[in-house]
């Protein structure tokens, strides 16, 4: 018997949405001198809100204010003060929990259940853990002296999280910020200012300019900010690397990654089945670090493949606010057209590509979970990053083999290994060139453990002790 | 009547060798005082691929070498400079138009600076690695690796200690190099070449080459195999196609191609007496961080 | 399965339990198999079945869950006070779990100790409800093997359709995988009645003492490969109780024997699994990791006693609307 499970939407009521949003700055919701534009409900097509454009003019204003707040309150507010505010901000994010993971589902178009279970108590425990440092940075190894205002540019795939890996940190360290949010995910950076309002942040700590590339270039090449923090695009990251060349400004990329994730014959073969899915699927692949290259021992690859897709077939994709949802909407036309054009090209490229049975909705942007075997390292879906829930299986013989073919891309953000042998487990992880190395599990962070990545997946890193470097002046 | 010398012939050294340049080119060495000292070879652009290639060959090798013995190695390096102290206090006074007492303080120091980057090799990552407390049951350990390839231009005016003080962080912590020496002080970079090739450093884990880093520094920092680059030798100088900021930007531009790690030039030469932070090692390693569920 | 032992052991079975007969001969040649079967990581099993207990299960599926979940329960007392009337109430209960609404369903079976089975027998009469019997020396089942035998034989002659047994779990630990097997087997053979049918073999592995999940599904497949018809959490009535993940990797185990061998095993936790919520967890489990097959009471059961009435009463708010009351559900 099927138990057919009936749909189990999360309230949207939590939400308060405005009809259209201003730019925060100096503490006030201001209008933007820009081209206003609206975000969507991918899942739906639905607009959700008009959101201000800043110009260059409101950058410059942002940073004006980030400046002040930096050398007049923030900067030379003791660690301990600091520190409470943060603490505070944690806690009203966790009393506002709900309202935030709805909010995040509705805009970036992520299962209602991982906004809930993994973006948010992510980003409540990050400003925690920054909140406990901001008095103990003597303690830490990169001095204790800010750097002074850091612009931060964040990806669309996490926007709340992301901020938090930003936000956090900077403020702990006595830096004061201008944040530009992704395009298409500007609304809970929006209702996080409100949140720094009711914590009774000074104003100027925190800014929030909405808008797209221009405005992000404006935050990061603008002379008076300090310190770039970029999540997102290789490309991109190497356009700003480019901008800030030649100045002092501090700079850490967060970047792209073609991640494999290796299956021994001795893996644990159920988690690692369950590590390949969560790898790839989890937020619709649209993970930097995402386990995109399946590498599997050959001796054990048909098995693998045959219990991958027995698992990819209960995953559930459809309305990201019903509770079961696994795997919910791509986050833009744009993407979407992307991950078709990669697919498309796996395809013509002789891969064999397979998706489960699954009925996608008619409105919104979707694509079923995708697995592609047959896969060479040749073929662009094994060197190109889709950012979208395909896993390209390649297979290998040998341990060397699949180090080999492992570090063999320009990326190196991770990689995961499965194999009952510890000692092999540490042989590889040692040999695989990535900056986190997850090993019989996959996709785990935690605000004490450093992430970010080797060669072109960028530098610097988020996270623990290490990340306070990026905000202080000694962390060079 | 006098016995004639037998003059030396500087070349550059690459994956263990001392090959030419493939240019065939050379260029007048003077001394402090303007006198012609010798012709070095004018490292090419196809030198600075030849080293590169060297370096990433030697990478895999050196990367794994045990701490331990990485230190063991840097250590009879500072050995190989002290048995050769006269040689380097000459080439140093040569180069650097110091007094026998002053570049005698020189050698010392570089001699110095070698042992203290040899005691370093197995400490930094106890000092900069990191067990992390997560909110599960992992085991989560943060430790740091070698970048890869550095490509190194080394400082112009101080010709071993400062030479000596760039180089030996990038191998004390597992990386192989890329050096392009002072481009009018070259000798002293060649002596030590000799230096290190006779101590117990795997070819190819340091490249010399003697030339222009204004010419050979555009090609390595835009070098796709290069994972990072120290622009500390683009301080003065300043010449005829513009501002060692100009040339310093210019190279910052090019190293984002691959985003490599790039270490920016200081606005004048440091100081290369005083003791090094630990930013010149943690400038060239990635910090790894590993999983591992804990259960029965 | 991944490893070569265990590539060679199916590749050699056709569809029935004696042509395991290679990986079965010798104690060594078990052993392999056993320790060839693959890891399981804990804390990623503990993961995936934490995942799984998230679903959410409301209205129309929930109305089904229920209902499925009272087919599932083997109503069961097991306690040194039992007595013929507390076994006659506990029938009369799971005949007609909720006496107020004649469409409430029957519970799968009754269970109890042999020597109550001809009471359960008679109470129960022709109304489908089976009579489970715990033998071989339950809970501990440290007796001689003749004892387990005779237990066992005592139980199915006075009708019990199936027999809920425990393994030698201190044999178990100590390596003598052979020793379990025969006796497995042995006690199947006694399941046998005159007629040539037999009784159903729910092979109890007392997964709390097996301590590691690595262990819990090598006994599932030893106990599988020996001719259980059911493997079994635990007994139900001692701590520890199962578990959900203990259960998922169970759940794991039978689907890959069906996938070698062709032959469908049942699973069944027993004890600690107290309300609808829980339940509605494992049926969640068992239909994403066995699969809707397995969403059947011949091949799904609890063991428990007070899950019964946690169902009842949420079947009642689901019929009216409004939450029940212990009153309002029977206590037997």
């Amino acid at each position: 018997m099927q138990l057919e499970y009936a749909p189990a939407p999360e309230s949207r009521g939590v939400v308060d949405l405005k009809p259209s949003y201003g730019l925060f700055v100096d503490g006030e919701f201001v209008d933007g001198h820009g081209t206003s534009f609206k975000t969507l409900n991918p899942a739906s097509e639905e607009v959700l809100a008009e959101v201000a454009e800043a110009s260059d003019a409101d950058v410059d204003a942002a940073v004006k204010a980030a400046r002040r707040a930096h050398s007049r309150t923030w900067g030379r507010m003791p660690g301990a003060e600091r520190a409470k505010y943060l603490f505070r901000i944690a806690r009203i994010i966790q009393e506002r929990s709900r309202e935030l993971a709805v909010l995040e589902s509705l805009d970036n178009g992520k299962p209602i259940k991982e906004a809930r279970d993994v973006d948010v108590p992510q980003v409540a425990a990050n400003f925690f853990y920054f909140a406990g440092w901001a008095d103990k940075l003597e303690h830490a190894g990169h001095g204790t002296e800010s750097i002074g205002v850091a612009g931060q540019v964040i990806p669309w795939n996490f926007p709340l999280l992301m901020l938090a890996w930003k936000v956090a940190p900077a403020l702990a360290c006595g830096n004061t910020v201008v944040l530009k949010p992704a395009e298409t995910t500007p609304l809970t950076a929006l209702l996080f200012a409100e949140i720094c309002q009711q914590a009774d942040l000074p104003p100027g700590v925190v800014n929030v300019v909405t808008g797209a590339g221009a405005t992000g270039q404006a935050v990061v090449s603008h002379p008076d900010v300090d310190k770039v923090a970029f999540t997102g695009s290789t490309e991109v990251g190497k356009a700003i690397a480019r901008a800030v060349a030649g100045t002092d400004k501090r700079l850490t990329l967060e970047l792209g990654g073609k991640a494999a994730n290796i299956v021994f014959e001795d893996a644990p073969i159920d988690q690692a089945v369950e590590g390949l899915v969560t790898g790839i699927f989890f937020n619709q692949g649209h993970v930097c670090c995402a386990g995109s290259r399946l590498l599997v021992q050959e001796s054990v690859a048909d098995e693998v493949l045959e219990r991958l897709r027995r698992r990819m077939s209960t995953l559930r994709v459809g309305d990201p606010l019903d509770k079961n949802t696994d795997v919910g909407a791509i986050n833009s036309a744009e993407q979407l057209a992307r991950i078709r054009e990669l697919s498309a090209a796996g395809e013509a490229e002789g891969a064999e590509r397979w998706s489960p049975a699954c009925d996608l909705p008619e409105r919104g942007y979707w694509f079923a979970p995708t697995v592609f075997t047959g896969v060479s390292q040749a073929h662009r879906i094994a060197r190109e990053e889709i950012f979208g829930p395909v896993l390209s299986v390649l297979t290998f013989r040998t341990p060397d083999e699949a180090v080999d073919k492992a570090n063999n891309t320009p990326y190196g953000l991770s990689a995961g290994v499965w194999t009952e042998k510890g000692s092999r487990i540490l042989q590889m992880a040692g040999a695989l060139r990535a900056g986190v190395v997850w090993a019989n599990t996959f996709n785990q962070f935690d605000p004490t453990s450093p992430f970010g990545g080797y060669k072109e997946s960028g530098y610097g890193r988020e996270g623990g002790r290490h990340g306070l470097a990026a905000y202080l002046k000694g962390g060079e | 009547m006098a016995r004639l010398d037998v003059r030396k012939t500087y070349k550059l050294y690459v994956g263990g060798a001392f090959p030419r340049s493939e240019s065939g080119y050379t260029y007048e060495v003077l001394d402090a005082k303007g006198r012609f000292v010798a012709n070095a070879s004018l490292a090419s652009r196809k030198d600075a691929r030849d080293a590169v290639v060297a370096a990433r060959k030697a990478f895999g090798g050196w990367s794994s070498r045990t701490a331990y013995n990485r230190g063991q190695v840097l250590y009879r390096v500072a050995e190989m400079v002290e048995d050769r102290r006269p040689q380097f206090v000459a080439a140093v006074q040569q180069a650097e138009g110091l007094t026998a007492a002053r570049a005698g303080g020189v050698v010392d120091a570089t001699v110095d600076r070698l042992v203290w980057y040899a005691g370093w090799t197995d400490k930094l990552t106890q000092v900069v690695g990191n067990a992390n407390p997560v909110s599960g049951p992992f085991f989560n350990l943060t430790t740091p690796e070698p970048t890869g390839v550095v490509a190194v231009l080394a400082p112009q005016a101080s010709s071993l200690l400062g030479l000596v003080s760039t180089l030996a962080p990038v191998i004390a912590t597992g990386n192989t190099c890329v050096v392009v020496s002072s481009y009018a002080r070259p000798l002293p970079a060649v002596t030590l070449a000799e230096a290190l090739a006779t101590s117990d450093v795997p070819g190819g884990v340091v490249n010399l080459l003697t030339g222009s880093a204004a010419t050979l520094g555009p090609w390595l920092a835009a070098h796709m195999d290069v994972n990072a680059i120290d622009l500390g030798g683009v301080v003065g100088l300043d010449g005829a196609e513009g501002s060692s900021q100009q040339l310093a930007t210019e190279l910052e531009v090019a190293a984002a191609d691959n985003l490599k790690r790039v270490r920016r030039a200081p606005a004048a030469e440091p100081d290369w007496t005083a003791g090094p932070g630990l930013d010149t090692m943690t400038d060239f390693v990635e910090l790894k961080t590993v999983w591992h569920p804990m259960g029965v | 399965m991944p490893s070569s032992a265990t590539d060679t052991a199916v590749g050699s079975t056709g569809s029935s339990g004696t042509s395991w007969s290679d990986v079965t001969s010798s104690e060594s040649s078990l052993r392999r198999f056993l320790h060839g079967l693959p890891g399981v990581d804990q804390v990623g099993a503990n993961a995936r079945a934490a995942a799984l207990g998230t679903r959410s299960i409301k209205t129309t599926a929930k109305a089904q869950a229920l209902d499925l979940a009272i087919r599932m329960v083997d109503l069961t007392t097991l306690e040194g006070q039992d007595t013929p009337g507390k076994v006659r109430a506990l029938a009369a209960k799971a005949m007609r779990p909720d006496p107020t609404d004649p469409t409430c369903p029957a519970t799968a079976a009754v269970c109890v100790y042999p020597d109550l089975v001809p009471v359960a027998v008679e109470a129960l009469g022709d109304s489908g409800v089976h009579v489970a019997a715990v033998a071989t020396a339950f809970p501990a089942g440290r007796a001689a093997m003749d004892v387990k035998l005779a237990d066992t034989r005592a139980a199915v002659a006075a009708g019990a359709a199936e027999i809920d047994m425990v393994i030698d779990r201190g044999a178990f630990l100590a390596g003598r995988y052979q020793l379990v097997h025969d006796e497995i087997v042995a006690v199947k053979e006694a399941c046998r009645r005159p007629d040539g049918t037999s009784a159903h073999l729910k092979v109890i592995l007392e997964t709390g003492e097996l301590a590691t999940y690595d262990n819990v599904r090598r006994a599932s497949w030893l106990a599988m490969t020996a001719g259980g018809d059911f493997i079994k959490t635990s007994p139900g009535k001692v701590s520890p109780a199962a578990t959900l993940p203990v259960t998922m990797i169970m759940l794991e185990a039978v689907r890959d024997y069906r996938a070698a061998t062709g032959e469908i095993i049942g699973v069944k936790p027993a004890g600690g699994i107290r309300t609808t919520k829980d339940a509605i967890k494992y049926l969640v489990t068992v239909q994403e990791v066995a699969g809707p097959e397995w969403m059947d009471p011949d091949l799904f059961r609890f063991g428990a006693s007070s899950l019964l009435n946690d169902l009842l009463l949420q079947r009642q708010k689901m019929a009216t609307g409004r939450y029940s009351g212990p009153d309002y559900v029977t206590n037997d």
